[in-house]
This record gives structure tokens, sequence and C-alpha cells, in this order.
């Protein structure tokens, strides 16, 4: 996994609560049975004003032009500014994979799904959640002015807007390192290997119905 | 100290190992699999020159693109290549790996989620996943089972572990009885409409009370299906006699000595009197009524007798915003009321209702009567080639064919139109599954999420009707 310590990039504003995994990738792309080439079908239904199929080339589609990232000033976004509940519906983890092929490293909201949340830090991504007020504020700022970025430190936890405020976030420690480090963590638990055999050993003494 | 929950119990007997920083390592008892979710983890194991650490905990079935129709065809029965490509591609990993997999054609095939119980392969007691967020489902039998993402279904598949956080402990009770046409739905609904879809977030749902003791595993199981949608990952319901007598004489549960054994440790899988939960919602069973959903969002949600909410009266801007853009979307004006949307097609299936106990309920409503000509289409889709056998076995198919309604083969189809069966752009259904997000039954489709036995009064009427009008 690419390791993600710092990064600065542009904001681009999802200005809507509760975004779902079906608005993030629909349902006709989850066919695929690779990992990569979804960006050009993150937010679909929203991006396009047709609808998209896969394999598609969407160079030609006509562009809903009230969608805020076929605004030119956030052609270049790498961090998403969204509100509560980001990420909620499906477990598909196309979702965090078409917004990283799209280019997004960082999304920050209020609160985001859990297993969406998760899946981030799987690929890559960073969740980031700061108070209500806080979005609040950045997405004023944001619209306010063009080329707006934001600056996002995982080490020291820390989002800083163009004027130097500074607000910090939790993470927690486990998913911090692996994302620091670009750890694959089935390997990290592989070295726990030992304890996990003699785990199922005794539940297979325990509890023998569940083996066959 | 404080007792145990139910949450608590299932989550130390899962423990492996806990880390410093809060982490801790939880033991995967059974791993379900479908196709849209494993390719690319499959290819990650391949890649990584891994094999499955335990076969007989995995059990594959494919579900989302699968036709219902033709079935007999198997997968020459599937049109659209992409999807079959990744039928196949299911197929061939199971073989590759090992792992069994009812495929296509074998009656048992079905929603992964509609299976498990239905084999006993899920049993109480168990902790469970798949990739797929509706595995809260199997937590109706006091069983620790969540949602996963490709990624995790690799590392189940590599080292039948998961790294996890602890939840928090949630209480959801619903006192007192359910009246007469309403059922584990409504009450899900009801409780997603009170708590919100974030309601649950970073929880795990204990579901208790008296109204939910009473409900059969069917309604318990559509209870925690859409615990989801409440924003939790994990929906539990206690162990009972209900859940041991659901459980007995599956194919996969145990027998004789083992099976005492089995069910003396089943009965502790309960919260303790003295639990305490993090926090706890109580609903009154007799305030709930059939639901319907008139929005985009589960929460978007109210009673048969209500109305289109008035964005005008929400006071919290972001959610104002939301309504405005949902009435848009479904096409709705404010303040009409609930039964004045009129439906072009209807859907009884999906991992949420499509087992026996949900097919009698519909059929009970349509039977003798005539499905309203103003519909373009009313359909059944059981949710497993057993379930189908035994709808059959009971002549549920014979009431909903003269009725008018379409009887179809076992899979997902409408909840997310993956495959053939999907809502035209504007239209509106009547949906017995669980998301009525944009587009999530075809592009531009208007979902309204509902009871079988609403669904069903739906399609007689040809738009939204209390169920209880026409059971009496
Ligand atoms: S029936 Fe619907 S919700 Fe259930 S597993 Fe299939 S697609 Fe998902």
């Amino acid at each position: 996994m690419r390791p993600l310590k710092q990064h600065k990039g542009i904001v681009a504003p999802m200005d809507r609560a509760n975004v779902d995994t079906d608005l993030i990738i629909p349902k006709q792309f989850l066919k695929s049975i690779k990992r990569t080439g979804f960006g050009p079908n993150l937010f679909d239904a929203a991006r396009y004003l047709d609808e998209g199929q896969p394999d598609q080339d969407c160079s030609e589609r006509p562009l809903n032009p009230d969608f805020v990232l076929n605004q030119p000033r956030y052609k270049n976004a790498s961090v998403l500014l969204a509100r509560r509940n980001f990420g909620c519906g499906s477990s598909r983890e196309h979702a965090p994979w078409a917004l990283d092929d799209y280019g997004f490293r960082v999304i920050i909201a209020p609160s985001f799904a859990d297993i969406f949340y998760n899946n981030c830090f799987k690929n890559g991504l960073l969740p980031i959640v700061l108070d209500e007020q806080v979005v609040d504020q950045l997405f004023g700022e944001c619209e306010a002015s063009e080329g707006y970025e934001l600056a996002v430190d995982l080490e020291n936890k820390s989002v800083v807007t163009p004027s130097g405020e500074s607000f910090s976030f939790e993470v927690d420690d486990f998913r911090r390192h692996c994302l620091l480090n670009g750890l694959d963590d089935i390997g990290v638990t592989l070295e726990n290997a030992e304890l996990i055999k003699q785990y199922e050993d005794a539940r297979r003494q325990s509890a023998p119905w569940l083996f066959h | 100290m404080a007792g145990k929950t139910l949450y608590d119990k299932l989550w130390d007997d899962h423990l492996v190992k806990q880390r410093d920083d809060g982490s801790a390592l939880i033991y995967i008892d059974r791993h379900l699999l479908h196709e849209v979710t494993s390719p690319q983890a499959f290819e990650g194991l391949r890649l990584a020159g891994r094999k499955p650490w335990r076969l007989d905990a995995n059990l594959a079935t494919p579900d989302h693109n699968v036709p219902t129709t033709d079935r007999n065809l198997g997968i020459d029965g599937i049109v659209d290549p992409v999807s079959r490509i990744q039928v196949e591609t299911l197929d061939n990993n199971c073989d590759e790996f090992g792992i069994l997999e009812f495929k296509i054609k074998d009656q048992r095939q079905g929603i992964v989620h509609v299976i498990g119980p239905e084999q006993g392969v899920t049993l109480p007691g168990m902790s469970i996943v798949c990739g797929d967020s509706h595995t809260s489902t199997h937590g109706a039998f006091g069983t620790l089972a969540h949602g996963i993402g490709t990624s995790e279904v690799e590392h189940v598949l590599a080292t039948q572990c998961l790294v996890q956080q602890k939840m928090r402990n949630m209480l959801v009770r619903v006192d007192g009885t359910l009246a007469p046409g309403v059922t584990g739905k409504d009450v899900v609904l009801a409780i997603i409409g009170k708590i919100g879809t974030a309601g649950g977030t970073g929880c795990a749902i204990e579901f208790g009370g008296e109204a939910i003791r009473e409900l059969s595993m069917e309604g318990r199981m559509t209870i925690c299906n859409m615990a989801i949608e409440a924003g939790a990952r994990v929906g539990m319901v206690a162990v009972d006699d209900t859940t041991i007598n659901y459980v007995r004489g599956r194919p996969f549960s145990p027998s004789g000595e083992s099976w005492d054994r089995a069910v003396e440790h089943w009965r502790t899988l309960h919260s303790d009197a003295d639990a305490v939960f993090d926090k706890v919602v109580v609903l009154d069973a007799a305030d709930i009524g059939p639901q319907v959903t008139w929005g985009t969002s589960p929460e978007m949600v109210t009673g048969i007798d209500g109305q289109v909410p008035d964005p005008a009266n929400e006071a919290d801007p972001i959610k104002r915003e939301g309504i405005v853009r949902a009435l848009k979307y479904m096409g709705l004006t404010a303040n009409m009321p609930i039964s004045d949307i009129r439906l072009d097609r209807v859907f009884i299936g999906s991992c949420t209702n499509s087992r026996i106990e949900d097919l009698r309920e519909a059929a009970a409503v349509v039977k003798g009567r005539t499905v309203s000509p103003t519909l373009k289409q009313a359909m059944v889709v059981p949710g497993s080639g057993l379930v189908k056998a035994q709808a059959e076995q009971e002549g549920l198919d014979r009431i909903f064919l003269e009725a008018g309604l379409e009887w179809r083969d076992p899979g997902c189809s409408m909840c997310l139109a993956m495959n053939a069966d999907k809502l035209g752009q504007g239209e509106h259904c009547a949906s017995t599954s669980n998301r009525n997000f944009e587009g999530r039954q075809g592009f531009g489709g208007r979902s309204h999420l509902v009871s079988p036995a609403m669904a069903a009064a739906a399609a007689i009427a040809g738009h939204f009707t209390d169920v209880r009008e026409l059971i009496h």
C-alpha cells in the first residue's frame, strides 16, 4: 500500500449529507474484477447527464455542469470536503478505489459510515473527522477562494488552512501506523500465526460443531 | 462489576489478541463470499502466493448478477457478458482454492444472507463476515456478524482473522406487542426513522424487548438486516427457544451429543441482567404502524397514514436541503398523503424480505385479488432455490401468478439491479428491499421501502394503501 504522511492539495466541497456508496460508484461498475480504473465513473450519476456503462469512453459523455467536480476551479482537487455520514450504505470497496483512482488522498467530514471509514485506510486514503462547525468554516473558506488548499499532516494529526489556522484530528494508532508506513496488514497479522493457531486449536476443543 | 452485554460476550469469545493501541485481532468462524466483492481478494491472494487459512470456514454463492428467469440455462442465461465474467470468476476461484460454492444451478443457491441461516451455516455464537454490508442479518442468531470490504475479504481468507476496534454497546428495545399487519420491516423502518441513518454509527445494536422476542427468526433477520441502515455494522438478537428451534435439523447444524453441547453454550448468549449499554433507545410497539419511505434515505420514512414532509418545517439546514433534494428526485410534493403515491412496479424480494414467511405474508394479502392494471410489473423473487421450492409446495406461486404477479428465480434481483431487473427512469416502486438511494434500483428509479404485506397491498391498489384494511 502507498504510504501517506503529509498531503497538501486543492479542496473540492461536496455539499450534501449522507453521500452513499451507490452515489460514489453506481452498481453497474461493480461488475469489474479489477481494482483500478474506477476514477472516470466516480459519482457517475451526478457527474454525467446520461447513464454510464462499464468500459465506456467517458470523455465523450455529456457532463452535468452543476456538479462540483465539473467546475474548472476544482479540476485537480485531491482533498474532498464532505458532510455528515459520508460513505453510508454498501460495503463496496469500489468506493474508495474510485476516489483514489480519481486522485483524492484525503476526505474531511463531520462523520463517516463505519465500513467506508475502515475501507479508506486499506487503500491509502485518509478520512478525517472534524467538528461540524469546523467543517462548516472550511466549506465557507473553500467556496470563497479559488485554489483553496489544505495541508494535512498525519504524523502530527493536523489540518492546516492557507491562513495558517490548524485543526487537530483523532485517528487510532494502528491505522495511523499502517498508513504512515504503507503496511500491508495481512503481513502484520500473519506475524501472529502461532497465536491464531493456538486460539483455533482451543476453539476446536470447546466448540467442535464449528468445524467440519 | 457490571455484567456483560451479548456483544461483550461474543467479542471476548473471539479475541485472539488485544493490542496496546486499542485494536484487536478477532477470529472469524464463518466467511461468506459472493461474486461482486471477492474477485480482487482472490487476485490479491494469488499475487502474494497465499492460500486460504481454513477452507471449511468459507461458503460462496453467486447472487447479485444472476438472472431471475431461465435458471436452467445456468451461466449461459446471463446475457450481460460483464456479469457473466464475474460469476465465472467466482466459480473459477472457488474451484482453484477449494472453497465450497453453491453454483448458479444448485438448488441451494440464493442470496448469501438467506442461505447461511437456511443451511445452518449460520449458528449462534459465531463470528461471521462477508464482503457485504447486510451481513448484519446473521446477528438475529446471536452472532457477531458484519460486513467487510474486499481488502478484509482477502485478510480473512489469508488469516481467518480481522483487525477490529471494539464498538460501543447500544440497546434498541421495543416494548409491547405489534398490531396485526405490522411486521419486523415496519419495526426496523420506525427505528431508523427515529434514530436516523447514522444513529448507530460506531455501535453494535442489540434489539430486545417483548416485540422483538415475539418475532419469528425471519422477522428478527429483517430487523438485523437493516441495522446497517441505522449506521450500525452489527445488529443482534439474544438466543432463545425461537433461535434454537430454527437451527435444529439444518444441514450444517450439529446433531447428537454435539448438538446438546452447542445448545448449552447458546443458552448463555444474551446480555446479563445488570449489563450496561452506552446508549439505549426505547420504542413502544403500539405506536408503530405500517411504514413507507418517501425519500432517498431509509430515515426518510413515515406511517401509511402520514404525509410527505414539508421542508419549510425543518429547522436543520442540512436536513432541509436533503428533503428538498429528495422530493425533487422522487417527484413528490410536500404535504401530499403517502397513500396518493402511485406506483409503476412492485418488488417483493431481497435479503431483507424474501424468506418463506415474507412470501406467505404477501400471498395472504393478494390471495383472490388482482394486481392493479395501472402497474407495469409486480414481481416476487424468492431468496433461495429452497425457499422457492417450499413456496411452490405450499401453493404460494399459484396465488401470486393468479393475482398477476411474476414468480421468479432466486437472487438479489431488483434490490440493486445488477442483473436485468431494474426500474426505468422516474418509475416509482414499492420495494421490500433495504435501500432507497438515488439510482439504487435503476438509473433515475424511485424506491419506496415497505414490508412484503404492504408491497402486496400496493400491488393490488396501484398506490400505497393500509394493509390492515385488507386483512380484516
Ligand atoms: S439482496 Fe440486495 S442488499 Fe441483499 S445482498 Fe443482495 S444486493 Fe445486497
